[in-house]
């Protein structure tokens, strides 16, 4: 009898903990979880997420109405707001110069395409003689060892692009005290030893971006659906947490935030059923573009009409975009900030100040200029975003 | 009525399951009112019933196909690159895919049968070289695009008299499971059952079983190749297309209450589990549960069907002890 009951315990036990989704909120927060959003549940009004900083939000909101300095046309010079520092230490005229890069990963088309883009810069300066780079396959600990091995060699300057913040911090020092000039690109570390930290404005203004245009384009208590890549990454958190904070006094009412892992066909997937779910989708926000083609396509084979949504500066959805004539924007992380930290080892090379924290312009792209960003000729996925269109050699090794 | 379909040990639970999705399905989604939702469903689940299906002749002959995840996503990568947006290309680049997934089945069969690899390890390894190759091949990033023409198959529909719009990949699907079915009821598919069930009585009574193994893998490979075109068709280029496949085609086998090992179970079956699971899927979805859960129900399923599987009627008596068994000896309360 006490074991019949003992198995009817358990299986409720286990059928309550299956059916209450919510549960991890909280716990989750050490190991990197999210904190605002639980799956599928509507949190148009959720709390805050964790990584919502009020002052660099306001911060980064700002800079997208600042006036760069820097010469015209090519962003990948500018700077918003410089600090600049003096570099004379770094000096070492006469060319010659041994450029090392230690690269967090080539595993995505984003950073492709980038990584295309600064090879070319590379050859764009005769006075640079070696250029050595060692890829970390998105591996930290290989990142480590591939810093540690940078550091024994014998570069006039060490550029990194850094896999993760906190734990390739104590690496990007151990550079800094080799006296070698250390230039950060990309994502961040919590160190200022580095001659220069180079990024776009930031992920608090991408999510803004395409939140605001949802505002904007979608009538009050529009039916959003916000769809995300994974969570715990800070780059795509801060995108959400803006958007978040932005749907929040909207009106707008968020009926899922769904994570797509960036693959086409789960996005496509999700799409459909929120649109069978909800009758109708009115708009849809993503922190990413890559999928953004699939979700078009969701609607498309529902056979409704394709809502406001937030895309990215690939060519498939800005074709699609074109084509269709749809209600669309594409902030962008712009791909020619790879150009950039060249431009920045140089310029402390020769003892020309440099930035301490060099911020680049991030544009969005908006309805009436996406044609001039349409580029019949260069593969679906490549960056409109690149600048590289003038480079020498262009488009060969994009394609 | 004199016809009774006949259901091989095994299939009427995951129907019994099936139908209760389905119709929590209708009770939830407004969408599943009419035949339009559910061949929806169809479409969406028809890859993973394909290679549900492929799936089912490896693991009934006694193996495993680990590869079939890293078989679709090359499958897709190889035919956007070699397509690249060109319609004339559709053709002999949907044999060239067919063709490769054949060549890796046959790889993965040869390798297990004439070198005595287990098929786990075998599997395992063309899942991580073929993974390897793709991202080396493309560096992480996909390049080209494929055709319309090749997109059909996944994304486009018929119409069809009576029906109205079917999808191809229904129709396709619907084609893949008669001859699976055809092919099962044949002498081959028998002895097929039978070499997972016990190799050695089929090799004295003079069946070949290497050559049966090698057939699975090698249908296994062509069923993943055929899955590829429709995901392809479905959502386009990804490297990600079909990362976690394998493990769902081997959950859905095992929902359909195959014996993991080999030896038992029906290829219908299978392909109601694999439909199963995605409208098991569509249903969590649809009350809100988190998409992250979908692992963890894909784990609580594996277990509890392969415990289910080996306590088998152990479990039953001692759950409904009476009315099976009225004469069964009284047991001593352990507890």
């Amino acid at each position: 009898m006490t074991r019949k009951w003992a198995i009817v315990v358990v299986a409720g036990a286990l059928a309550l903990a299956g059916c209450s989704s919510d549960l991890p909120d909280d716990k989750a927060a050490p190991s990197g979880g999210s904190a605002s959003s639980s799956g599928g549940s509507p949190s148009s009004d959720a709390s805050k997420s964790k990584f919502f900083d009020q002052a660099e939000y306001d911060r980064q909101l700002a800079f997208r109405n600042a006036t760069p300095e820097g010469p015209d046309g090519k962003p990948w010079e500018q700077m918003l707001q410089p600090e600049m520092v003096d570099t004379a230490k770094f000096a070492k005229p006469g060319g010659n110069y041994t450029l090392c890069f230690s690269n967090a990963s080539v595993d995505n088309p984003w950073r492709q395409v980038g990584y295309k883009t600064m090879q070319q810069e590379v050859k764009l300066h005769p006075e640079i003689t070696k250029f050595t780079v060692l890829d970390a396959e998105a591996k930290d600990d290989k990142q480590i060892s591939d810093i540690q091995s940078l550091s024994g060699q014998n570069c006039s300057a060490i550029i990194i692009s850094p896999n993760t913040t906190a734990t390739l911090t104590p690496a990007v020092e151990q550079a800094c005290k080799t006296g070698v000039p250390v230039i950060v690109f990309d994502r961040g570390v919590n160190t200022d030893c580095q001659a220069t930290f180079i990024h776009p404005i930031g992920g608090f203004a991408f999510g803004a971006d395409g939140a605001e245009f949802l505002k904007e384009k979608v009538k009050p208590g529009g039916k959003v659906l916000a769809l995300r890549i994974l969570p715990g990454v800070d780059v795509l958190e801060q995108r959400w947490a803006a958007a978040n904070e932005i749907f929040a006094g909207s009106g707008l009412k968020v009926v899922g935030v769904e994570f797509t892992d960036g693959d086409a066909a789960k996005t496509k997937g999700i799409v459909t059923d929120y649109i069978q779910r909800e009758g109708q989708i009115d708009g849809v926000w993503m922190d990413a573009g890559a999928t953004a083609v699939a979700a078009v396509e969701a609607f498309q084979d529902a056979g409704v009409d394709v809502p406001a949504i937030v895309g990215e500066d690939q060519q498939d959805f800005l074709r699609l975009w074109a084509d269709e004539g749809l209600t669309a924007v594409a902030p962008t992380y712009p791909t020619y900030q790879w150009r950039t930290p060249i431009i920045a080892a140089l310029k402390v090379l020769k003892g020309e100040q440099v930035p301490k924290e060099w911020v680049l312009p991030q544009p969005r792209i908006t309805g009436d200029k996406v044609k001039e960003y349409v580029k019949q000729d260069m593969p679906p996925l490549h960056y409109a975003m690149c600048g590289c269109e003038d480079m020498p050699g262009y488009p060969g090794p994009w394609k | 009525m004199t016809w009774r379909p006949r259901l091989a040990e095994g299939t009427a639970p995951v129907l019994v399951v099936l139908l209760l999705l389905l119709v929590g399905l209708a009770i939830v989604g407004p969408a599943y009112d009419e035949p339009s939702g559910y061949l929806a469903l169809l479409k969406r689940a028809a890859p993973l019933v394909v290679l549900a299906i492929g799936q089912y002749f490896v693991i009934v002959s006694g193996g495993f196909d680990l590869s079939v995840g890293a078989l679709v996503t090359a499958g897709v990568v190889i035919a956007a690159r070699l397509i690249n947006g060109s319609e004339s290309a559709t053709v002999w680049v949907i044999l060239l895919v067919l063709g490769f997934g054949v060549l890796v089945g046959l790889v993965n069969g040869l390798v297990t049968t004439k070198l005595l690899v287990p098929s786990f390890i075998v599997t395992l390894g063309m899942l991580l070289v073929l993974d390897g190759a793709i991202f080396l091949w493309t560096g992480g990033a996909p390049r080209g695009a494929l055709s319309a023409g090749f997109r059909m198959f996944g994304r486009g529909a018929v119409d069809v008299p009576v029906l109205g719009k079917v999808p191809w990949s229904v129709l396709i699907l619907l084609a893949v499971l008669a001859a699976a079915v055809l092919f099962m009821r044949g002498g081959t598919g028998r002895a097929l059952v039978a070499a997972g069930d016990n190799e050695a009585a089929v090799r004295l009574s003079g069946g070949r079983v290497d050559r049966l193994r090698l057939l699975a893998f090698v249908l296994s490979g062509l069923l993943a190749a055929i899955a590829a075109i429709l995901l392809g068709g479905f959502a386009s280029v990804s490297a990600q297309v079909g990362d976690g496949l394998e493990f769902r085609a081997i959950t859905a086998v095992v929902l359909g209450g195959v014996l993991l090992g080999g030896g038992r179970g029906s290829v219908v079956a299978a392909a109601a589990g694999a439909l199963s699971l995605e409208a098991l899927f569509t249903l969590l979805n649809l009350l809100g549960v988190s998409g992250a859960l979908e692992s963890a129900v894909q784990g609580v399923i594996i277990i509890a069907a392969v415990a289910y599987a080996s306590l088998g009627s152990g479990v039953r008596l001692r759950l409904w002890p009476k009315q099976r068994n009225p004469v069964r000896p009284a047991q001593p309360e352990s507890s």
